[in-house]
């Protein structure tokens, strides 16, 4: 009797942050998403699926972010790998901690600065004015998918790196004598030794890069001139522009599941290949 | 001392950003759409013990918070009025008129005064989020001294709602070095967009004036909401949009830059970016576009509604508000202010244009605030 009342006196504060920071919040979301605008703008009381029927309506938002953000997160992964890899395995111990400051550095100051940074590094007298010098004329990287795809992977790069030489920092090094005392060439010892036991790192990664990429609205604003519009931007508008926020709640909402159906998948595709590269290792 | 809290800190964040853009923040900046006024709006309200606490002898309390738009101030006004009465203006910076009623509408501003636009006023009082102004609060507003058409607005039904700020219009800024000469029409900036300058032409990230102009270019109202006239607008966006520079209100950077060359512009940014760069113009679409006003006023549920009189009454006293045109370039429609203002001010073409230039402008109406089918325009056109 005392045990368990000791239990829920300690599961008390934990329920309540629960309760509070994510039950109510949705719970109100979820309500309002069956609700309608009401005539000056706003949300006005009701129990309607015209929301959700007219989801459609933000079809070409869903696709931009659906094809932008796996994009952004392979290309943070494929520039995160080797910085990470670098910094665990071949930089000597004194430069180390110095470079991995480094890396977080930039996270200190606010992705908004960082991203106007941008906007002059791509805009004409950045890197297009220096290209004009090698014979390469009007070059235009601002306001374009590519420079979004910039600004993810510069803005999400830590998220990437960290848990990827948190990984690689733990692999144990013996493992590599032995496969190399055994014979086997570096980059298969990487293959098969390196990669699998880095994996979680990347998928821990991966998931924190894909999730927040989901939800973005300031890299497209900033560096898309606003004429690359994600689904946060979608949600931008309709609460503060069009102030509909029955079909932003019910756009929300269609965000949120289909991020668990797409993390779902991933979760178990992940299982499905962590599995079948065991059996491809035993071999 | 100001400077060590969260709230002044995220204002002299935005007063760094400012600067360092050198004056070249626009009006319904883009930075309002980021959310950080809010974010300072909040935070200052959970954090009054930080703010600087002063006894006066007329006690209006310690701050009083404004939302208005940027660069539309000038800042030593805002210590002036701190230095006389102890309270310490709280500026939050906005993108637009939605913005501000989204966030009144949703409660808990705690905002005292904010600047809507004159098409804005009447959702504000059908939704009965604005006070009625005691005007024995402000002495400093004479109505006979402004321009009937500029203030206007800010009384409904006999009640006064606003007391008038500024006015100005929706233009285009061109860089007459790469347009070779002036852009005074719709259809040649919208035609242009489409051929001479491929991937140098911004619009607003703004419905009224984005839908408003497009409807101009087709010879209709610039405050249509008829569902045919829309979808030719519509067309005429979307078959623009590949050719845009971008779709932003913070447009001053890139004209400044150089990498866009046209865009669709307010009367305030006009005259900064002139005052810089002559070869940057401003003209008024011909065929028409928006002439607007802004107003002072305070939301029903201003914490601070002595502090909130206390400061659109020092702020439209007319020396107080020459400053303030000084320091925005934006035109006044009071007489007394504008008796104060240097001749070359009030001579500027760009600030206040003839007469004919104004005619085929019209001012916003209060429908296009609220009006469904803009807004879904609006996002069709952006996600295209």
């Amino acid at each position: 009797m005392t045990q368990s009342r000791a239990r829920a006196l300690l599961l008390t504060p934990a329920a309540l942050w629960y309760a509070a920071m994510l039950l109510l919040p949705l719970a109100v979301v979820l309500i309002f998403s069956f609700g309608e605008r009401s005539a000056i703008g706003g949300y006005a009381p009701g129990f309607t699926f015209e929301q959700y029927a007219n989801l459609p309506a933000r079809f070409a938002a869903f696709r931009n972010t659906l094809t932008l953000a796996p994009v952004g997160t392979i290309a943070a992964l494929l520039i995160a790998y080797p910085l990470a890899y670098f910094l665990a395995v071949k930089v000597s111990p004194k430069w180390k901690t110095m470079l991995l400051v480094l890396v977080i550095v930039p996270f200190w100051t606010s992705i908004l600065i960082r991203s106007y940074a941008w906007i002059f590094l791509l805009g004409g007298k950045g890197i297009p004015a220096l290209l004009e010098t090698v014979g390469l004329d009007d070059v235009r990287l601002l306001n374009t998918p590519f420079a979004v795809l910039v600004g993810i992977v510069y803005g999400y790069l830590p998220l990437m790196v960290f848990p990827i030489y948190v990984a690689l920092e733990k692999l144990d090094k013996r493992l590599l004598e032995a496969a190399a005392d055994l014979g086997t060439p570096p980059w298969r010892a990487f293959l098969q030794i390196t990669l699998p036991l880095s994996m979680p790192g990347v998928l821990t990664g991966s998931m924190l890069v894909f999730i927040l990429l989901m939800g973005e609205f300031l890299i497209p604003a900033i560096l898309g001139g606003g004429k690359v519009f994600f689904v946060g931007n979608a949600l931008v508008d309709l609460f503060l522009q069009s102030r509909n926020w029955a079909f932003g709640s019910a756009v929300a909402v269609a965000l949120v599941v289909i991020m668990l159906i797409t993390v779902g998948i991933y979760t178990r595709l992940v299982k499905r290949f962590g599995a079948s590269r065991d059996d491809v290792g035993l071999m | 001392m100001k400077d060590d809290n969260t709230p002044i800190s995220r204002k002299a964040f935005m007063e760094e950003l400012r600067r360092y853009q050198k004056g070249s923040v626009t009006r319904r900046h883009f930075l309002g759409v980021t959310g950080l006024g809010t974010a300072a709006a909040v935070m200052g309200g959970a954090l009054p013990g930080l703010l600087p606490t002063r006894a006066r002898a007329q006690d209006i309390g310690d701050r009083v918070v404004l939302a208005t738009w940027p660069n539309y101030h000038d800042a030593a006004n805002f210590d002036a009025f701190t230095d006389a009465t102890g309270a310490y203006t709280q500026v939050n910076v906005f993108g637009s008129n939605e913005e501000m009623l989204a966030k009144i509408q949703a409660g808990g501003s705690g905002w005292d005064v904010f600047v809507p636009t004159n098409y804005a006023i009447p959702t504000y009082v059908e939704a009965d989020l604005i006070e009625p102004l005691d005007l024995s609060k402000i002495p400093n507003f004479d109505a006979a001294a402004f321009e009937k058409r500029f203030s206007d607005a800010g009384t409904i039904d006999g009640v006064v709602y606003g007391v008038p700020k500024n006015w100005g219009t929706t233009g285009i800024a061109f860089n007459s070095d790469k347009t070779g000469g002036v852009v005074d029409s719709w259809k040649a900036f919208f035609d242009g967009a489409r051929d001479k300058w491929d991937g140098r032409v911004m619009v607003h990230d703004y419905q009224l004036t984005t839908i408003g102009n497009a409807l101009v270019y087709h010879g209709f109202s610039f405050n249509s909401v008829d569902p045919n006239e829309l979808a030719q607008a519509e067309k005429l966006l979307i078959d623009v949009k590949p050719h845009l520079y971008a779709i932003s209100s913070d447009y001053q950077p890139a004209m400044r830059n150089g990498d866009a060359w046209l865009t669709m512009c307010w009367t305030g940014d006009g005259k900064q970016m002139n005052t810089d760069m002559p070869e940057i113009g401003f003209a008024l679409g011909k065929e028409g576009g928006e002439i607007w006003s802004d107003y002072y006023a305070i939301p029903k549920d201003a914490p601070h509604k002595e502090a909130a009189y206390a400061l659109i009454n020092y702020l439209l006293s007319p020396e107080v508000n020459a400053k303030e045109a000084l320091a925005h370039g934006y035109p006044v429609a009071d007489s007394r202010t504008n008796a104060l203002l240097p001749e070359e001010l009030l001579n500027d073409p760009i600030i206040y244009p003839a007469a004919e230039a104004l005619s085929p402008l019209e001012f916003g109406a209060a429908v296009t605030l609220t009006d469904p089918n803009r807004a879904e325009l609006m996002a069709r056109f952006k996600s295209a």
